[in-house]
């Protein structure tokens, strides 16, 4: 099931994708991925501000709030690439962009 | 009637523990942020339905929840229940712990030392201890990994820095254990509402006499043969301090080894290990209505951190330290290798006085008689951090 975040009819803004992991999917209480409205330009940064806007209980857990760095134990995937240590500026491809693919917020495995 | 309700931090959650006054049988409520470590839940003298809980993990950082209604239902301090739809918060968050890097307070406070002897940066991990106000349900101090308090005066929503715990002198000075650096104890003064103690491992004890402006190590007459040098002001590694709210100015430290006891707010300590069978441990509390009678429960240690012989014993003294008697009726006599950790002891104030303690392996054992027999509440918790307890009229 996804998720349709921020219907503000803003025509400019690209439907984006994102799966979160489990736990956030808690807090923010949805149950799949979440749909968001991002204003281009569509970069990883700007996809997070609108994750952390419409789910204020996410702000803090994906960066670090002193830092804004990524946290340590998730990773960033689109198109089956890892973006984690690109810029966070840098344009998301465009099946992303589009909706037709999903940025991917993965959290490390426990191991064991 | 009076009941009980024990607040258990776990390793995967919080668990709500209540019974009547008979504290024989319980009810369970939990998990409660089931797969989050939860250091330590906290309720308010000032309004027994709130409680604060440290919620922290190490793929999400740090959460802070709260809960109005005694523990039934949680959020997040500053977010509306059911409301996913507000904007995002514009200067604070529940969760944000910045520290203080202000030209006024904050710029010298930058690195403190580490394991090699380098300095390094300050860098928040996550809340160890929550301390709510005695009088006042909003106000409520954290004391965080690495090492710093932090207050909240609004619920919870927004938390800043008394950077004049880090800036006092000695801040540079301070080092991890092997278990972090991070602030675990914190004493108000129900007294004289600008006194508190804190302590930080492995630090030491610190007292703030002006509502935590300045504060100063108060560490004398500790002595730690790990250090380089014994009797330093600064570089100890205190366990847990425990107070009874009648003496404000008699405390009680379960250290790295030793137990120790001052009788003047911190000036001096003494040792009052006297014929306990190790003076390692972490716990310590006292007793709700007698202030000479205390309780520990020794562990082995270098690192095996386990009860001697496998035997779970508490120890209680009723003169204050020095003189120790076992209490082992209802604990395990044999194969018992669990832990009991810092936080992990509390009483309530019943008038027959009730202790409680977590281990490691998943228990909670009560005993409704001061110490003199114990039962399990529960048995299969995860790994207990934390155990608080409630006493409700």
């Amino acid at each position: 099931m996804t998720s349709i975040a921020n219907e503000s009819g803003n025509a400019g803004a690209a439907r984006i994708h994102v799966a979160i992991p489990y736990h956030l999917r808690n807090l923010a209480g949805v149950d799949g991925e979440v749909l968001l409205e991002v204003a281009p330009p569509v970069t990883l940064r700007n996809v997070l501000n609108a994750l952390e806007s419409r789910y204020p209980m996410l702000r803090g857990t994906i960066r670090d709030y002193a830092t804004g760095e990524r946290r340590a134990f998730l990773r960033f995937f689109a198109c089956e690439e890892d973006w984690s240590l690109n810029s966070p500026d840098e344009e998301l491809p465009e099946s992303v962009a589009s909706g037709k693919e999903p940025l991917l917020i993965i959290g490390a495995i426990a191991g064991g | 009637m009076s009941s009980v309700r024990v607040l258990a931090g776990t390793r995967k959650g919080g668990f709500v523990l209540t019974s009547d006054g008979k504290r024989k049988d319980w009810k369970v409520d939990g998990p409660f942020f089931a797969g989050w470590e939860i250091y330590h839940m906290k309720g308010s003298e000032a309004d027994p339905n709130r409680i604060y809980a440290s919620q922290t993990s190490g793929w999400f950082g740090q959460l802070i929840q709260r809960s109005d209604d005694g523990g039934r239902t949680w959020r997040q301090p500053g977010l509306k229940p059911g409301d996913p739809d507000m904007t995002a918060f514009p200067d604070k968050a529940p969760n944000r712990f910045l520290y203080d890097t202000s030209s006024e307070t904050g710029k010298p406070l930058t690195t403190h030392q580490w394991y090699d002897g380098t300095q390094h940066p300050w860098e928040f991990k996550r809340v160890w201890h929550i301390e709510p106000s005695l009088t006042d349900p909003d106000t409520v101090y954290a004391g965080v990994e690495d090492a710093a308090l932090f207050r909240s005066t609004d619920g919870g929503e927004s938390w800043h820095e008394l950077s004049g715990l880090r800036g006092h002198g000695t801040g540079s000075q301070w080092a991890p254990g092997a278990g972090g650096m991070g602030v675990h104890t914190i004493i108000p003064d129900a007294t004289n509402p600008r006194r508190m103690y804190i302590a930080i491992s492995a630090a030491g004890a610190f007292r703030t006499d002006d509502g935590g402006s300045t504060w100063k190590p108060i560490n004398q007459g500790l002595r730690s043969q790990y250090i380089p040098d014994p009797k330093a002001e600064i570089g100890h590694c205190v366990h847990h301090v425990a107070m009874h709210r009648s003496r404000p100015e008699v405390l009680f430290m379960q250290k790295h080894w030793d137990v120790m006891r001052t009788d003047n707010a911190g000036e001096s300590w003494h040792e009052v290990s006297g014929n306990l069978p190790t003076d390692f441990g972490f716990a310590i509390d006292v007793h709700a209505h007698e202030p000479e009678t205390i309780y520990v429960v020794p562990i082995k240690s270098d690192s095996e951190h386990f009860p001697i012989e496998g035997k779970l014993r508490v120890y209680r003294s009723r003169t204050g330290g020095n003189e120790w008697e076992p209490l082992a009726k209802g604990l395990p006599e044999r194969d018992c290798y669990v832990n009991v950790l810092r936080d992990a002891m509390a009483v309530d104030r019943l008038d027959q006085c009730g202790i409680y303690f977590g281990t490691t392996g998943g228990q909670v054992y009560a005993s409704p008689d001061s110490g003199e027999t114990w039962a399990p509440i529960v048995r299969d918790l995860p790994a207990v951090f934390s155990v608080e307890v409630q006493t409700l009229n």
